[in-house]
């Protein structure tokens, strides 16, 4: 019986360890070992910290850093602005039959690439794009306005690439809650507003702790959005990882920054657990 | 002083249903005022109506002699205990309890007074840090009342809050609430389908049915002297004859299968078919030949249902196939009782209640 019980759990936990150890360990193992490397004047190969002495030392990586930080945090709390009120509106508002329909619209742009969407979000918003041409015809403007390749665009850009992998936690944990929750609160003297940051909030706590996670990361590690949509000044950290392996030829230091990149993270989602007194596993289970 | 609660005319139709049609009724402070119907009679909805979670069409609710038509649920001086508790999850008891009162504004020292008080009230003491999850059913019950009470309404109201609750706990609730109630002294009002809860608790039961109210009155009169054919049925167990009248004044009726009896006319009509109400327990077996007024027939015992005290007997009469259910006295003087045994059997004229067929 025991012997049954280990050859099943062998079975099905080789693939999953397989894909950490060969696809995330040991390439990680290679980025660290790679990123205290570095050539000396005589152009051997050393071990060295110099490519993390370079990041604090040069400005430019200090501030895409922050920024990059920063605004990841910032089009976080913007999706769950945005996505919220929709969850909300599709799980306890309209009938149960429309639930499932309303959810399916909502997954539907995301059958397509992100290459396409943001693609899309260009057509759209570009000088001679649709919006420009219409505010024209209208008379509105007398002369289009570029409204792209700016900071506010390529927020927006990343705001609804995520907005998917915020609904979908939000839905389902808002489902679970009982329309007689927020009766009870409202009989025993809530006020709507109260209503929903005493009971609807803390209801909702897990599934918006996992669909932060999830759109942080990926707003953190997006490459397209912030490039494509983002101005000049628009300068992702990721396109810093980039310009190193590929630009610059240089991978010690792009090894360096993607190991600064996941600390950061790591270090930010902590703190943000620690914070909202969430725990990692119950709310990504 | 006004009644705690006055219903004018209140009325609620969804679309062209009406749930709730035209009621009048007062509630007296102090009392444990039930609502019995079968579901779907619109007890519900008169609930939620009080509670202020739906809109009548028609009519007046006055609480305190005070009109609520405009007050939203949370400022009005009832609370609801629901039928799955609502308890908050993310809570633990103590903040469930003290939520109300929070709200209200109440300093942090008496919110902890009061609510220490309440636990020890409803017997949970020191129960204030436990988890929703970690308590029974009729822990959580009480915890339910408990959130509720002490914000002093008054009204409480109960919305069939013992149905989730298995046999035993049920029995054991009905008579914590009833003594809670006594103890504290606010207005309950309490809506059930189940008939032995709204007797046993209640000072006042209202029956309900399609929207009205056929009966309100106190248990006892409401199980002996029922005001119509639905309130007979449905307020306790009973047996039903259909019968043709012979004579009236002294009404003289019989059945189908040919037994003739001597019955009390409740509602008068003009019908000459009616309905023959028989209790199980006022059905006197071998009854002795002094006692006026008594219809005589004779039973053919076909089954027994040993239920403890609550035992009954299943028996035809007068050799027809018209199978009685009688309950046998608890003093045991029919223990030797088996099946196939004919026994004399007698009824109180005044016990044969007939009602039109409706």
């Amino acid at each position: 019986m025991k012997n049954h019980f280990r050859l099943g759990l062998f079975i099905f936990l080789t693939p999953v360890l397989l894909w950490l150890i060969l696809l995330i360990v040991v390439p990680h193992i290679e980025l660290l070992l790679m990123s205290l490397h570095g050539k000396d004047d005589m152009g051997k190969t050393v071990w060295t910290l110099a490519n993390y002495g370079h990041f604090f030392t040069e400005e430019i990586y200090w501030y895409t850093f922050v920024r990059t930080a920063v605004y990841a945090i910032i089009v976080t709390v913007l999706t769950f602005l945005v996505t919220f009120p929709v969850a909300f509106y599709i799980t306890k508002v309209v009938s149960l039959r429309l639930t499932g329909f309303l959810t399916i619209l909502l997954l539907m742009p995301f059958w397509v690439s992100e290459l396409v969407r943001v693609y899309g979000w260009m057509i759209l918003l570009r000088e001679s794009g649709v919006i420009n041409h219409l505010l024209v015809s209208v008379g509105l403007i007398d002369a289009p306005i570029e409204m792209l390749y700016n900071d506010i665009s390529m927020l927006m850009g990343l705001v609804y690439t995520s907005m998917l992998f915020m609904v979908v936690p939000l839905i389902s944990s808002l489902e679970g809650l009982d329309d007689s929750l927020i009766e009870a609160a409202h009989d025993l003297g809530a006020s709507p507003l109260t209503i929903f940051i005493r009971i609807v909030i803390p209801y909702a706590a897990p599934g918006i702790t996992s669909g932060s996670i999830v759109v942080f990361m990926l707003a953190l590690g997006n490459y397209l959005t912030p490039k494509l949509m983002g101005g000049k000044n628009s300068l992702w950290f990721t396109e810093q990882i980039y310009n190193e392996f590929i630009a610059s030829f240089n991978w010690n230091q792009g090894a360096a920054f993607g190991f600064l990149l996941l600390l950061l993270s790591s270090v930010i989602i902590w703190t943000g657990l620690k914070l909202s007194r969430q725990k990692l596993g119950r709310a990504l289970s | 002083m006004a009644p705690v609660l006055d219903i004018q005319n209140l009325k609620k139709c969804f679309g062209s249903f009406t749930a709730v049609d035209t009621l009048n009724f007062q509630v007296e402070d102090g009392s444990f005022f039930s609502i019995l119907g079968p579901s779907g009679c619109g007890k519900t909805t008169l609930l939620r109506m009080i509670a202020g979670f739906q809109k009548p069409t028609e009519g007046k609710l006055l609480i305190r002699g005070k009109d609520m038509s405009n007050v939203p649920p949370n400022r009005r001086p009832v609370n609801l205990v629901f039928q799955n508790l609502a308890l908050f999850p993310m809570m633990n008891i103590y903040e469930n309890i003290a939520f109300g009162l929070k709200r209200q504004g109440v300093g942090a020292t008496e919110i902890a007074r009061r609510v220490d008080a309440m636990l020890e009230r409803v017997h949970l003491s020191g129960y204030g840090k436990k988890d929703i999850s970690q308590l029974s059913g009729g822990q959580k019950q009480r915890v339910a009342i408990a959130r509720s009470l002490v914000l002093e309404p008054s009204l409480l109201l109960l919305d069939e809050p013992l149905g989730a609750l298995d046999l035993k706990l049920r029995e054991q609730m009905k008579i914590e609430l009833k003594k809670l109630q006594a103890d504290i002294g606010t207005t309950f009002m309490y809506i059930t389908h189940d008939q032995s809860e709204a007797l046993v608790m209640s000072d006042q039961v209202a029956v309900m049915n399609e929207g009205r109210f056929e009966q309100i009155d106190t248990p006892r009169n409401l199980y002996s002297n029922p005001a119509s054919r639905i309130v007979a049925s449905f307020v306790g167990e009973t047996n039903i004859l259909h019968v043709n009248v012979l004579s009236r004044s002294p009404l003289k009726v019989k059945t189908d299968f040919g037994l003739e009896l001597i019955g009390t006319s409740v509602k008068d009509s003009l019908d000459d078919q009616l309905d023959l109400f028989i209790r199980p327990e006022s059905i006197i077996l071998d009854p002795a030949e002094t006692i006026d007024d008594t219809n005589r027939f004779s039973l053919t015992v076909r089954n027994i249902l040993f239920d403890g005290s609550n035992t009954k007997i299943l028996a035809t009469v007068d050799g027809s196939n018209h199978e009685l259910t009688v309950a046998l006295p608890q003093n045991q003087q029919f223990a030797h009782i088996g099946k196939g045994d004919i026994v004399p059997a007698g009824v109180h004229i005044g016990s044969c209640r007939c009602y039109p067929r409706g």
